[in-house]
């Protein structure tokens, strides 16, 4: 990207002519606004985007984007997308899709993507359900989930999305809320920005088949109580009256009370930084604790693995020397037939 | 026959010339454990005859264990390669002479040799204990065996001992294995004399491996003596009827390297991307026998390769999709099982109307199947193994030469129709080299891409808007202004490729997706024939070696066919409809159980007749010869 100025771009610039077709109050509509104020004002021209997608109703998501997108097949959009970028690194990256897709069908290209730090933004829409198909359990589905193909209660242990980002290596891992369109767009930015793979959970309302699985941490009377704002270098504070906190307790945390027992230099600080302490905070679960909202970890030191590429084919470009195409073919064992 | 004594280590002037008999053509198989150096024997000695102007072709034919217990007979290597004074097509049927290094060797290859066939074994490794491991009852030694020695030419030589004898210095220190490591060169010593080719070329290169590249020149030196002794001990020895020699081929003229069908695939793929001025994306899951493209490309990034070793079949061609769709070409490589893995992603790609390569390396299958082994059995998975009415270009080397041209051939058609391609060779293409007469690089045509830019700002971009001639859509790729466009699985309007569940649209874009890839038949060539008969010969693929070598043996007894090999299997050419017609008998021989046929006979409606081998490895000739024979007479079916 160069010192070209850029057009002036305001979300209504990014929306495509098609009519969106997500069920009226579903969660998505939130992420597709956020989704066009951040595209907006991140720099980057409009035909640098490229929106890519599994299957699911998020994957309907680049049909709504005036970008470059490309809607592709179940589970396989991280691959997708990796091509695109090794193709051509310029371009600016946006893969959004659900739980079912990117964890279930797709789970094994998540993980590689973000191990690998792939220059990606990752948007995962969580509602912990299958819309598009009508309602089954997800693989974030909470155990004994009653549907459609699980009648008597599902009986698998959720995978929890976080966990599985720091543990796959995923080099800037948040959550975020559908309700929460400013902090959601935030993040986006901040996620774009970073150089390396970005993997942002959206806790995401599925108001047909899952309405209100999140309600308990993204309605008003509820969200202070049932979730906790990551922010770095700050203490970690909650509650409807700024009044609770997480303390580091041996291997655990615990939640203590300000007052006088307590003050906020006795609570863990939160720190981008700290791998061990994301994990921890990963596994912090409603409703024995609070759970927390914004960027878990942070690691700006790796390089991507398209800049990699790119070094790579520098280097050997340098000490190989120009690509001699008639040289390769002859090879270096020939005979001559007279 | 056995050897006792060691021959003196200076030999004497060449052999006496009247000692040496001339035969047009001759075929050698090295065998031995798999940590043997077989196919490097092999292969040394194939250089040895290029070197000497025959024509040749090579198969290897290798365990898929990587490293079997010792001396068993499922850990055997084999080597064949046949050499000639006039132009072959295979490495021959049965071989005039094996090299058996053990006795698992010995007892899995045998069958190859022709009755009165020279079999030079180690007879050091000929131990109880190593005949008991390959199977052999106790008490047993099939040298000894009386009917075996009435058949062959058993030649026993104490290989490990003479190699031992003529390698150790008493002022060196050098270890037992390193030595015993050199047996193959010893071998080869032999074989190199006995068919008087010239082992100075091999020296030259054990020198540079060894001594050069892996700065072990002590290791070299061992080797140059040991393939030495070798050459001498044949020489000298007295110990076989005749010392051999095969004329110089009369080729083409021209510059000739050896190439084996991966070999060339990685350069017409480089070719290709080259040519039509991109870099080439290469994404693939390690597979036999494919994964020799990979790592051929892997070494190739100053030519504008990446290549990217994926996590499973299904992230390797979507990565090579996304690639196509950021406007590089997007490449996958994989074999039978693999392309099952990727036939939904290559729907998408149909559906996209991006190009995108694959390569189909066929092995024998259905599941794992037995994957070092030859098989042309993915035909009609290639063909219609998809989801929906899905369409690809389909084409097929027929040599290892040949994978060059198709290769770019496969860029060329996938680039101009907007349509993915599936390259088929086979293990028996991808293993097996030939020489090759080098092409000019600067003779190759460009091939010609041109993506659309934006012209008039109020001008709709119609993403799947066709080219009249191509029925292609434009290549609209990310970063160009104004040409913003979604695509994607779902079925799309045509023009707009807008998503569409209209009835009569999906009608017609299944038909425009059939369309464009016919419309390829203007530009591929039609199809030759050689020979003149009534009876046709048609293969597609790597049958094209034995096919020709038994049309020629027919044609030694008297009897005439005509031969085609099929290149181009979708679109088929133009013309072969009007070709099949003007035979009254039309044979087709594949490695698979008639999937050509069932083609030819449901587009045609060709009463052909088939001839089959599953066995996992490449016709006879012999055998096919005589096939064609028996269904030329009304035999057949």
């Amino acid at each position: 990207m160069t010192d070209v100025e850029l057009p002036t771009y305001t979300a209504k610039d990014f929306a495509s002519d098609q009519d969106v077709r997500w069920c009226p109050g579903c969660g998505d509509y939130a992420v597709l606004t956020a989704m066009k104020k951040m595209a907006a004002n991140l720099g980057v021209k409009r035909e640098d985007f490229v929106f890519v997608s599994g299957i699911g109703c998020a994957g309907r998501f680049p049909y709504y984007m005036d970008t470059y997108g490309a809607h592709t097949v179940h589970g396989r959009a991280p691959a997708f997308a990796t091509g695109v970028k090794i193709a051509n690194p310029e371009l600016q990256i946006f893969l959004v899709s659900g739980d079912g897709d990117l964890l279930s069908i797709g789970g094994n290209h998540t993980m590689h993507a973000l191990r690998r730090n792939i220059d990606i933004n990752i948007i995962l829409l969580n509602n912990r359900i299958y819309g598009l198909t009508k309602g089954q359990y997800s693989p974030t589905s909470e155990v004994g989930k009653v549907t459609k193909s699980t009648p008597f209660g599902s009986l698998d242990e959720p995978i929890n999305p976080i966990t599985l980002a720091l543990a796959s290596g995923g080099t800037f891992v948040a959550r975020s809320l559908d309700v929460d369109v400013k902090g959601l767009t935030l993040i986006i930015d901040r996620g774009a920005k970073h150089k390396g793979v970005t993997f942002i959970e959206v806790y995401q309302d599925c108001n047909v088949f899952n309405h209100q699985t999140w309600f308990y941490a993204t309605q008003k009377d509820s969200r202070a109580e049932n979730t906790i704002n990551l922010e770095h270098g700050k203490p970690l504070v909650f509650g409807e009256e700024n009044d609770k906190g997480i303390r580091r307790n041996g291997d655990s945390v615990e939640i203590v009370t300000l007052g006088d027992e307590f003050t906020e230099a006795d609570l863990l600080v939160h720190d981008e930084t700290n791998l061990s302490q994301a994990f921890l905070l990963s596994q912090l679960y409603y409703p024995e604790f609070p759970e927390p909202i914004g960027v878990f970890y942070v690691d700006d030191s790796r390089p991507s693995y398209n800049d990699q590429l790119f070094e790579q084919v520098d280097s050997v470009v340098e000490s190989n020397g120009e690509a001699d195409l008639q040289k390769l073919v002859t090879g270096s064992n020939t005979w001559t037939v007279e | 026959m056995t050897a006792t004594e060691l021959p003196p280590e200076k030999p004497t002037n060449h052999s006496d010339d009247s000692k040496v008999k001339v035969l047009p053509s001759v075929s050698v198989r090295f065998c031995g454990d798999s940590g043997d150096g077989m196919q490097l024997t092999g292969s040394h000695f194939t250089d040895e005859v290029a070197l000497a102007g025959n024509d040749f072709a090579t198969a290897p034919d290798f365990p898929a264990e990587i490293r079997a217990p010792r001396g068993t007979t499922f850990g055997v290597s084999g080597y064949q390669v046949q050499f000639s004074s006039s132009e072959i097509h295979t490495p021959g049927d049965l071989v005039n002479a094996l090299v058996a290094m053990n006795p698992a060797g010995f007892k899995t290859n045998l069958e190859y040799v022709e009755p009165g066939g020279i079999v030079i074994v180690n007879e050091d490794e000929f131990t109880k204990s190593n005949l008991k491991k390959c199977g052999y009852e106790v008490g047993y030694n099939p040298l000894e065996d009386e009917v075996i020695n009435s058949q062959y030419k058993i030649c026993r030589v104490p290989m490990s001992r003479l190699t031992r004898e003529s390698l150790v210095r008493e002022d060196e220190d050098i270890s037992v294995k390193d030595i015993d490591r050199c047996r193959n060169m010893f071998a080869l010593g032999i074989i190199s004399w006995l068919y008087s080719r010239e082992i100075d070329s091999t020296i030259e290169k054990l020198q540079h491996y060894f001594g050069e590249v892996k700065k072990k020149p002590e290791i070299a030196a061992l080797n140059e003596r040991a393939i030495k002794a070798g050459y001498y001990f044949g020489e000298t020895a007295e110990f076989f009827p005749s010392q051999y020699e095969v004329a110089p081929a009369k080729l083409k003229a021209g510059e000739y390297r050896r190439i084996s069908g991966n070999e060339a695939i990685v350069l017409g793929l480089t070719t290709a991307a080259t040519k039509v001025h991109k870099s080439l994306v290469y994404a693939s899951y390690p597979i036999t026998p494919a994964s020799d493209v990979l790592h051929g490309l892997a070494r190739l990034k100053q030519f504008g390769i990446r290549t990217f070793q994926a996590e499973d079949e299904i992230a390797a061609v979507m990565i090579a999709i996304g690639a196509s769709f950021a406007g590089q070409i997007g490449v996958t490589g994989t074999s039978g099982p693999g392309l099952a893995l990727k036939s939904e992603a290559i729907g998408l790609a149909v559906m996209m109307e991006l190009p995108l390569i694959v390569l189909n390396i066929q092995r024998a299958g259905p599941a794992t199947g037995m994957p070092t082994k030859t098989e042309q059995a993915d035909l009609l998975q290639t063909m219609f193994g998809r989801p929906g009415e899905c369409p690809v270009i389909v084409v097929a080397p027929s040599s290892p030469g040949n994978c060059f041209h198709m290769a770019i051939e496969a860029v060329r058609l996938s680039v101009r129709a907007m349509c993915p391609v599936i390259l088929m060779s086979e293990g028996g293409l991808a293993n097996a080299a030939e020489p090759w007469r080098i092409p000019d690089i600067s003779k190759i045509p460009d091939i010609e891409v041109n993506h659309p830019v934006a012209t008039d700002d109020d001008e709709e971009f119609l993403p799947y808007l066709r080219d009249e001639e191509t029925g292609g859509r434009p290549w609209a790729i990310p970063g160009t202004p104004g040409l913003e466009h979604r695509v994607g699985g779902l079925e799309k309007q045509d023009g707009t490729g807008v998503v569409s569940y209209d009835h009569d649209n999906h009608a017609l874009m299944t038909k425009y997706r059939a369309q464009k890839i016919t419309k390829l038949q203007d530009v591929i060539p039609d199809q030759e024939v050689e020979g003149e008969s009534d009876t046709l010969v048609l293969g597609w693929g790597g049958t094209r070696g034995s096919i020709l070598t038994a049309v020629s043996l027919l044609k030694d007894r008297g009897i005439h066919v005509a031969t085609a090999q099929l290149h181009y299997i979708n679109p088929f050419p133009k013309n072969l409809g009007e070709v099949l017609k003007r035979y009254k008998k039309v044979i087709i021989p594949e490695l698979n159980s008639g999937q050509l046929r069932m083609l030819l006979r449901s587009k045609f409606l060709v009463d052909a007749i088939g001839i089959q081998n599953l066995q996992g490895r490449a016709f006879f000739a012999e055998e096919l010869a005589t096939e064609i024979e028996l269904a030329m007479k009304g035999g057949g079916e």
